[in-house]
């Protein structure tokens, strides 16, 4: 596999190195960065996290990477969220009040429900491997990062929030839990997020990885 | 529903993987690593790294292992031994693990608990309790791998630990750890029917049937595996298959 550059954005939230590790596993040279300038001028960057939506967008606003975000999405860069980083692609959040996103993919951050279809109370966090599956209106993964993944296939989930996006046509995967849909991935053009954590998905996650750096 | 995640447990003693009986008499199996790999390629859904002589020494050793392992392997790592403050916490998470495992300091210090809980989250911080039973019914909580007794009930701590924000119990049978006769299913099913985290069997599997009985008797989340593993006598996919076979709710996994 040709090496890629790819930017990990750095803002203080969260373990990086096995997000380092995932992307150089499939080939990727990687530079993990908080600087602006070099975030805008990257090939392909990663927006991480772990943590609380409010504390995750103070600290972008805090070194200005919320507008650089917002630009290199804007000129078309592939980007890839990654749990928070996912999460903050979107208008806005309900977790412990609202708190305003990047806006980068229509919709707001809701609680996992807390109730199966059967009425029986769910544990959260959710925590686990959970299959992908398709989202009602969606007949394959051919063209997006999940190109590679079969349906049924498991990731790792680590959350208490979820993604809704506002329009069925950004809802690229989801799992089930309880029985009820639990948004999986969002995607908008080069804009991609990922609720599981593709770096802690064995070959399933490795795939997605492999499928952004080839994009 | 929430996939029955398997889990290779790897006991930990300077540089070596090691496995004893009731935690006790340990034999050196070989280079921790070479088996986490292969454990990861097999298709284990975790694994835990425990340096188990860590807390009786005042030292941890793990994170240069955990940091070699954090290379290769796309799956959530849990370490625990000798955790005694946040700090050594964020070290051992830098180093590349998910969840941090503490239970001889938690139990001197359980506001070590709230304090990991609210730094890094509840998912992050796992109690880790020692199991001893003393009368039917009743279990006696021990530290420093089944040396120490705490006066401790099990089933009082680890609501209490629950409740300081412990977000995952590993529930390890001192009394069928290494013995390969199964987990102790009356001590899983108490602990599982009184809290609502999720709780990982430890200590006894010696055949994939007892993973059954932990997840339709015990109710156990997960199931943690060592001796059955490190001396061959199963793959974690022969494991997965058979628990499959059995009804067992497991992660889909097709060996690369």
């Amino acid at each position: 596999m040709s090496r890629c550059d790819v930017v990990i954005i750095d803002y203080g939230m969260g373990n990086l190195l096995s997000v380092r590790r995932g992307l150089e596993h499939c080939g990727a040279s990687v530079v993990v960065t908080t600087d602006p300038d070099e975030i805008l001028s990257a090939t392909r960057v990663v927006l991480p996290g772990v943590g609380a939506f409010a504390d995750g967008m103070a600290e972008l606003r805090r070194n200005g990477l919320d507008v650089a975000v917002r630009e290199l999405a804007g000129k078309g860069t592939p980007l890839l969220g990654i749990c928070l980083g996912m999460q903050m692609l979107l208008d806005e959040s309900e977790e412990f009040g609202r708190t305003l996103g990047l806006g980068l993919i229509p919709g707001r951050v809701v609680p996992v429900p807390s109730v199966g279809i059967d009425g029986l109370r769910q544990k959260i966090p959710h925590i686990g491997w959970n299959g992908l599956v398709l989202p009602e209106g969606r007949k394959c993964w051919g063209n997006t990062l999940l190109h590679a993944v079969v349906p049924g296939e498991a990731a790792y989930f680590v959350h208490s929030f979820m993604a809704s996006p506002t329009s069925r046509e950004h809802s690229l995967a989801n799992c089930l839990y309880g029985g009820q849909p639990v948004t999986a991935a969002i995607g908008r053009g080069n804009i991609v997020g990922c609720q599981f954590h593709p770096e802690k998905s064995g070959e399933v996650g490795l795939k997605i990885l492999r499928a952004f750096c080839a994009s | 529903m929430r996939s029955i995640r398997l889990i290779a447990r790897l006991d930990i003693k300077g540089p070596n993987l090691i496995k004893g009986i009731h935690l006790e008499g340990l034999r050196v199996i070989g280079a921790p690593n070479e088996y986490a790999l292969r454990y990861y390629q097999q298709g284990a859904d975790e694994l835990i790294y425990m340096d188990i002589v860590a807390s009786l020494y005042g030292r941890n050793s793990l994170g240069e292992i955990v940091q070699q392992a954090a290379q290769d392997v796309f799956v959530p790592i849990t370490v625990g031994g000798g955790i005694r403050s946040v700090d050594d916490a964020t070290r051992l998470l830098r180093c590349g693990a998910d969840k941090v495992a503490v239970n001889t300091a938690a139990v001197a210090n359980p506001g070590l608990i709230s304090d990991i809980a609210r730094r890094f989250g509840s998912q992050c911080m796992v109690l880790s309790i020692e199991a001893k039973q003393i009368a039917p019914d009743r279990w006696e909580a021990y530290t420093d791998n089944g040396r120490e007794r705490t006066g401790l009930d099990v089933i009082e701590w680890v609501k209490r630990g629950v409740a300081l924000g412990a977000g995952e119990i590993l529930l390890t049978s001192v009394d069928k750890e290494g013995t390969r006769k199964g987990f102790d299913l009356p001590l899983l099913h108490a602990v599982t029917s009184e809290v609502g985290v999720p709780v990982i069997a430890s200590g006894g599997m010696g055949h994939p049937e007892h993973l059954v009985e932990a997840v339709q008797q015990g109710q156990a989340d997960a199931v943690a595996m060592a001796d059955i593993l490190h001396y061959g006598r199963a793959t974690v996919g022969d494991i997965r298959a058979s628990a499959r076979k059995a009804g067992v709710d497991v992660r889909v996994y097709e060996p690369v």
